[in-house]
């Protein structure tokens, strides 16, 4: 049973990523990541979600209509989210006010509905709890590797405090502003599953098919 | 098992409880929390208008810095003070037709297209009852955004103290720049106005050399963020022009900077012209 509780909590973090193998909330990986504070909060925030959405919609799954079971888990999870959003706004203004819409939308990431179906549909609350906290954990897991990544070399400071002088400022690091853009987010995430899947093989998904050598034209007649 | 849950009364009293215990739990967190995040965005504002004046100071109390400020409303369009209710707030009255007015393409540089009638300003004085500063609230788009922010101005009303940006969202690193002190110090001791009266601050391409002409006029653009820079010289030019706080920034030029003679000068000049 012990055993069993740490593969709930750990396993989504490499063996059963979110973003790596399940390729799931993708979408907030890169709007968020672009300096440390904001991916921290974002982190949290979307752990404490997961982790209480499950344990809820676990709570009631014996009493959930199938017909309506989506719009039940979705009531569910937008009002957990606004809840996280007041708190962000009363105790961490500045915070809340960088992150601004994406709180909001941690309502439509596929990690919390995804859990919330897959996992806490069949089983009870306390590991559904814990399969939430896990998600959220592996979920931060790849957010921290890029918001430090992109932090670091797109601004040359962690978490606002400046690492590497920069040119901009009599120092000698040229800062990468590509980093601070979404899109070397994509790049990032697709060097960490190339990593991930490197370390652990069996992720490595079978080819769906198989490619055909290029035909020559004088194949055609 | 499956089939218990499946009645049309089962679906309908699930969906109405779920409703009812996540509306309430809602609706706690928003009452119950909205004192905390008032006083959170009035401390951020006031913070805001005390940074661009150059007057916070990190280790003291922002309600306690800001008793030296007064708030003021000013008429946009004559430049006078008007008296307005405490609870005035300069962005939703924009939205509102009957407290606002429409902007058309070619006066509204600043992409603004609704302005308000009546503007917030804020003065603030030193210990002997003195003005040190006039602060202004002032926004416009930039390239993704409106920017919202704050420019302070020494009491001739003309030599600009400071400026602030207190909500973006232009690109971080690029034209999110607006924020980076170094750039905010280049605006310390520029002029306005021109001999004329004209507007004449203006945000340009590349760097002021100490040869550039007019230099006293001019601020560098940010590097990699010319339309970002475009848009912080519009909306500067908007609001201390003619459809902006000029009227209004005239008359304090014209007092002297003080504001009871402001207010006697307000009396005595004419109106200035017409419907903007």
């Amino acid at each position: 049973m012990a055993e069993k509780t740490k593969d709930i909590l750990l396993g989504p973090i490499f063996d059963n990523n979110p973003i790596a193998l399940q390729i799931l909330g993708i979408c907030s990986a890169l709007a968020v990541t672009s300096n440390l504070s904001t991916t921290v909060t974002m982190c949290i925030a979307l752990t404490a979600v997961t982790a209480f959405s499950n344990f809820f919609v676990s709570s009631i799954r014996n009493s959930i209509p199938s017909s309506i079971r989506i719009i039940v888990q979705m009531t569910i999870i937008a009002s957990l989210v606004i809840v996280v959003d007041q708190f962000l706004k009363a105790y961490a203004y500045s915070i809340s006010k960088q992150l601004s819409v994406f709180v909001g939308l941690i309502i439509t990431n596929c990690i919390v509905m995804g859990r919330a179906e897959a996992f806490a549909m069949k089983n009870p609350p306390l590991p559904s709890f814990l399969d939430g906290v896990g998600n959220g954990l592996g979920y931060s897991a790849i957010l921290l590797g890029l918001g430090f990544t992109r932090e670091l070399l797109g601004a040359g400071s962690l978490f606002g405090h400046q690492i590497l002088p920069k040119v901009s400022e009599g120092g000698w690091y040229m800062t990468n502003g590509m980093m601070l853009l979404p899109p070397s987010a994509f790049f990032l995430i697709g060097l960490f599953i190339w990593a991930i899947r490197a370390w652990k093989p069996e992720q490595v998904e079978p080819d769906d098919f198989k490619m055909k050598p290029h035909t020559r034209v004088s194949d055609a007649f | 098992m499956a089939g218990k849950n499946e009645s049309v009364s089962k679906t309908l009293l699930v969906a109405f409880l779920v409703c009812v215990v996540c509306g309430v739990v809602v609706a706690t967190a928003a009452v119950s929390l909205r004192p905390v995040q008032n006083e959170n965005k009035l401390i951020d504002k006031r913070m805001n208008i005390l940074l661009a004046a150059g007057m916070y100071d990190a280790s003291q109390d922002v309600n306690e810095q800001f008793k030296s400020i007064e708030r003021k409303f000013v008429d946009i369009e004559s430049g006078d003070y008007v008296e307005m209710p405490e609870s005035y707030d300069q962005r939703t009255a924009a939205k509102d037709p009957a407290q606002s007015e429409r902007l058309s393409g070619d006066v509204d540089i600043a992409g603004i297209k609704n302005q308000a009638d009546v503007a917030e300003v804020y003065l603030a004085r030193g210990d002997n009852g003195e003005l040190s500063r006039i602060i202004l609230p002032v926004h416009g788009y930039g390239l993704w955004s409106t920017l919202y922010g704050f420019l302070a101005l020494e009491p001739d009303a003309n030599t600009v103290a400071g400026l602030g940006f207190y909500e973006h969202g232009e690109t971080p690193g690029l034209g999110g720049e607006v924020d980076n002190p170094k750039w905010k110090a280049l605006w310390e001791g520029k002029k306005l106005y021109g001999d004329q009266g004209e507007v004449e601050i203006q945000v340009i391409k590349g760097t002021v050399e100490s040869n550039t002409p007019n230099a006293e006029h001019k601020v560098d653009g940010l590097a990699g963020a010319t339309l970002t820079s475009k848009g912080v010289s519009n909306l500067l030019r908007f609001w201390v022009g003619e459809n902006g706080f000029g009227p209004y920034l005239k008359r304090m030029q014209q007092g002297g900077g003080d504001v009871a003679q402001a207010t006697d000068a307000v009396e005595s000049s004419e109106q200035p012209e017409g419907d903007a």
